[in-house]
């Protein structure tokens, strides 16, 4: 640079010598910069991978014991799925109908807590019920209490219910942690839409069935698609009201299932988590798939600048 | 990104009806009859659950036991520290990740799109990795660190400080990636004439971060901190699974602790209690949280 700033006097010459001194150390930062981004990555990919790679290792060990000192497998074989694919060890007899539980469960999350939170949200943000506020911050202060403070009374009140070990309790458990969020949503994506189209409809004689039914819902798509996956995955990821509710082998989902290795120190390990994976199959290829969705979807608002 | 007005979020009051406009009679029976499902919801499942629970727990003497309890007080550290370096470490890390990922290279979005499969994965999967991770001498922890570095790595779940570290860990592992998205949205609302402004001001790089972008996306940090911190103090899933609160309970945070009262030791109430205990922490953070909220600044 300095030697740049001495050549200054000699006219245009040093002028381009100068431009070009600037451009080189540009190039040299902005490849520095690119280095160190490369380096992050790689940190970060071996972060992100090691605990889906110990996953991967384990269900590909042909024994039950999988501590055998190596970080890869012995001999890998795909033994433990078709364990797992066949019910054919005994902690896994009903993982079929489990998987379906869990199936169960997820898409009764998703159809209520859509069909609630956009009816709510309807009522409140597109009709302005008097005193809608008041229920909309109620929701909130349900989307801050964790889920799992309220495990212990909810527990007890489902026994007076009379819905132990039935799909029905967790599924009402997960709607009401869900909706929230999605009212929250709904309120927020139902802003940008303008009221005037609901206005026009009902001035052509439109009853509110009609309108939210023809107007609201489809101009709503992409907040539903989005709350809906939401939806999903909190009821793929739930274990606590799953273990505490449903107890016989015939009710009970996936992740309680799986846990119940843990019950045992001689359960077989390459079973468990090839049953693992055969669960996070479905969340991660719905993740894939509606990627660019569901970012817009989470963040959906992000903030304003 | 909305670039609504500055409607509060949730803050429609009687007075702000669009002009010239009423419910007639008709439609607020329709209006009551789409809220009638929320509100069944909300009265048998959040309103009995809370106020069983509060009642369940209003005796002072169980109070008294808690703190005479040395676990409690154990799991009380535990909690703070778990959430206190968990959420803070997690959330700096994310707000400065997310620059990384406004990158516009293929590599950085593949990276992503890798990185995101974290949160996809379901908990009881991805926490079970880890318990197995970390177990023992044999766990692939302990294996690389023998086979790459030479080095015998520590017992992890036999010191309730170390197993506390592995929580944690496998706490930031599972929800870091959605707090990374959130924070890639909060800087491309970021208008790039900002970040030119600045450049020609000579705001670059360190001093960028520092003056310019973190002015700007501090009421979302605040928020998603807030958000994360209650979130993390309700966390069951990672404390149950990955160091199963060993050894000897010395790494329960409140969460499994009220568990482990209510089902192990069967006493529902004391669970409760122990539960319970953590609500003068978390309704003042709650109400600011819900006045940020309502500000309509933010909206996550």
């Amino acid at each position: 640079m300095s030697v740049a700033v001495a050549d200054l006097g000699r006219g245009v010459d040093a002028v381009s010598a100068l431009s070009a001194e600037r451009g080189r150390r540009a190039r040299r930062i902005r490849r520095w910069k690119s280095v160190g981004a490369a380096c992050i990555a790689v940190l970060l990919l071996v972060w992100t991978l090691v605990p889906i790679y110990n996953i991967v290792m384990v269900a590909l060990e042909s024994k039950g014991d999988v501590f055998t000192n190596t970080i890869w497998p012995d001999q890998p074989s795909l033994g433990s799925f078709w364990i797992v694919i066949t019910e054919g060890y005994w902690y896994l007899e009903h993982f079929w109908e489990q998987f379906g539980n869990s199936l169960y469960i997820g898409v009764g999350t998703v159809f209520f807590t859509l069909a609630i939170g956009s009816l709510a949200s309807f009522a409140i943000g597109r009709m302005r019920v008097r005193y809608g506020w008041v229920l909309s911050n109620a929701a909130l202060l349900t989307y801050v209490i964790p889920a799992s403070f309220l495990a212990i009374p909810f527990y007890r009140i489902m026994q007076i219910y009379g819905l132990t070990d039935n799909l029905w309790s967790v599924i009402a458990a997960e709607v009401t942690f869900a909706t929230p969020y999605a009212m929250f949503i709904f309120h927020q994506y139902g802003v940008s839409i303008p009221i005037e189209l609901d206005e026009a409809a009902r001035i052509d004689g439109a009853s509110p069935v009609q309108v939210y039914w023809k107007i609201y819902l489809p101009l709503m798509a992409p907040a539903l698609v989005a709350v809906g996956t939401y939806a999903l995955l909190l009821a793929w990821n739930e274990y606590l009201y799953q273990f505490l509710l449903l107890s016989s082998k015939e009710s009970m989902s996936v992740p309680v299932a799986l846990a119940q290795f843990f019950n045992s120190d001689e359960a077989p390990w390459n079973y468990m988590m090839a049953t693992a994976i055969v669960y996070s199959i479905p969340p991660v290829a719905i993740y894939y798939v509606f990627r660019r969705r569901m970012a817009a979807g989470l963040t959906m608002g992000g903030v304003k600048g | 990104m909305s670039s609504v007005p500055s409607t509060p979020a949730f803050d429609l009051r009687a007075g702000e009806y669009p002009p010239g406009r009423r419910l007639q009679r008709s439609e607020i029976a329709w209006a009551l009859a789409f809220l009638a499902p929320y509100l069944v919801v909300f009265a048998a499942l959040v309103v009995y659950p809370v106020g069983y629970g509060l009642w369940l727990a209003r005796d002072p003497g169980l109070y008294a036991e808690l703190f005479a309890d040395h676990r409690y007080l154990r799991t009380l550290v535990n909690t703070v520290l778990f959430v206190g370096i968990g959420v803070n470490l997690m959330m700096f890390a994310a707000v400065l990740l997310s620059g990384l990922f406004m990158r516009r290279d293929w590599w950085v979005r593949a990276l992503l799109a890798v990185y995101l499969t974290c949160w996809a994965m379901p908990a009881v999967p991805a926490f079970s990795s880890f318990h197995w991770m970390l177990i023992g001498e044999e766990g692939l922890v302990n294996g690389l660190l023998r086979e790459l570095l030479g080095v015998e790595g520590p017992i992890w779940f036999n010191n309730g400080w170390l197993a506390l570290a592995c929580n944690i860990a496998a706490y930031i592992w599972k929800w870091m990636p959605f707090w990374t998205v959130v924070f890639v949205a909060g800087r491309m609302a970021i208008p790039q004439e900002i970040y030119e402004a600045a450049a020609v001001d000579g705001a670059t790089g360190p001093r960028r971060f520092l003056h310019v972008l973190f002015p700007l996306l501090a009421n979302l940090y605040l928020v998603c901190t807030l958000l994360a911190t209650l979130w993390t103090v309700g966390d069951f899933n990672t404390v149950y699974l990955v160091s199963i609160g060993a050894p000897a309970r010395s790494s329960e945070v409140l969460a499994t602790l009220g568990f482990h009262y209510a089902f192990d030791a069967a006493q529902p109430s004391l669970g409760i209690a122990a539960t319970m205990s953590a609500l003068p922490l978390l309704v003042p953070l709650t109400l600011v949280l819900m006045r940020r909220l309502q500000a309509g600044e933010v909206q996550l």
